[in-house]
């Protein structure tokens, strides 16, 4: 079968400790039920997980690369949002 | 070859446990030369682990057996120092991989089969029996659910998958009856409730998998006249040149360990 046939799924998987599911990697599928099937096949060989999500990649809106001089670099120039900008008075010990 | 009224329990015990073991043995070596061969790499991945799973069962069966036997002789004995005319797998695990679509076709109507077999299966008197049947029915049921869109998808997809399919039914259809046979000292297993009686889960089968070929439009068939003889030692061309893939490395270094 030609790949270019084959969607390409984003892989979750929740570890039995975890709380929430952690990208794992992707894979190729015809479907969405195929794809959870080669997800456990794939990515839970060995026990890692209790549950399983896949999503569908183009279904994924991702921020890009070249926008990081605008859309996250002017987060780390406000020192003002982070704790540590600000002098504690004397009397607070632990915070 | 010995009489079989004499046979004791526990020889028919031990005859059966091998059979079953030669039969998810030589399988999942089919099965396995699809590694690296597969259509895309996760369909590749999930095969082989369909393989995997019966390698596992081989070895509960094997090992089951030569505990019985007690004569030293262990599941790699078993396994890889007997010659073709020994082994006793019903003849549809032997057939060649064929193409993708065949190997689908059996995978489903052995997916179907091993489903109501291992279910009855775990039932059996003898408690190590029920236990493998047990877990190998877990199994058995994820296998089902991979093959059963794979057989929609290729019966439904294009003029060529399908006749594909129809090719594999055509081949199939000489085979599957073998699955429902029983040599003596099954049925008289079967009569102490330690195996379980074929002939009753056929019907079962045949409606499960004419009502689901039947969604696809395909007649499901079987000829009257069906090959058989696996359980006698008595095999198709192919298992020879399969045993002398499998065995080659303990044939040709005796002994040898990873």
């Amino acid at each position: 079968m030609n790949q270019e046939y084959l969607s390409t799924y984003e892989v979750f998987v929740r570890s039995a400790r975890g709380l929430d599911h952690k990208h794992v990697g992707s894979l190729h599928a015809e479907n969405s039920q195929q794809a959870l099937m080669y997800a456990r096949d794939v990515y839970t060989r060995r026990s890692e997980g209790v549950s399983i999500w896949v999503v569908e990649a183009i279904n994924i809106t991702a921020s890009q690369e070249e926008d990081v001089e605008s859309f996250i670099e002017p987060m780390d120039e406000k020192k003002y949002r982070h704790a540590s900008h600000y002098q504690l008075p004397d009397k607070i010990d632990n915070m | 070859m010995k009489d079989e009224i004499n046979c004791t329990e526990l020889e028919n015990l031990t005859r059966f446990l091998i059979a079953l073991g030669d039969d998810s043995v030589i399988y999942s070596h089919r099965l396995s030369e699809w590694c690296s061969n597969g259509p895309y790499l996760e369909e590749d991945i999930a095969l082989t682990n369909v393989a995997l799973d019966y390698t596992g069962r081989a070895r509960l069966f094997y090992q089951y057996a030569a505990k019985l036997e007690d004569n030293g002789k262990t599941e790699d004995d078993i396994a890889y120092l007997r010659t073709e005319r020994e082994f006793t797998n019903l003849l549809i695990h032997e057939l060649p991989i064929n193409d993708f679509a065949f190997t689908m076709l059996r995978q489903y109507f052995m997916d179907v089969f091993y489903c109501l077999y291992l279910q009855a299966l775990s039932g059996s008197k003898d408690e190590s029996l029920s236990a493998i049947a047990t877990k190998a029915l877990k199994e058995s049921h994820y296998h089902l659910k991979r093959s059963e869109p794979w057989i929609k998808l290729l019966a439904q997809g294009t003029d060529e998958s399908r006749q594909r399919i129809l090719r594999a039914q055509a081949e199939l259809e000489n085979f599957t009856g073998e699955l429902f046979l029983m040599e003596t000292w099954e049925v008289q297993l079967v009569d102490q409730g330690i195996a379980v009686d074929r002939s009753l889960i056929q019907l079962e089968w045949e409606r499960q998998v004419s009502a689901f070929l039947a969604e696809s439009n395909i007649q499901f068939t079987q000829t009257q006249l069906q090959v058989s003889g696996g359980r006698c030692g008595i095999h198709t061309e192919h298992l020879g040149h399969l045993l002398s893939e499998m065995q080659y490395l303990q044939r040709t270094y005796p002994g040898m360990k990873w």
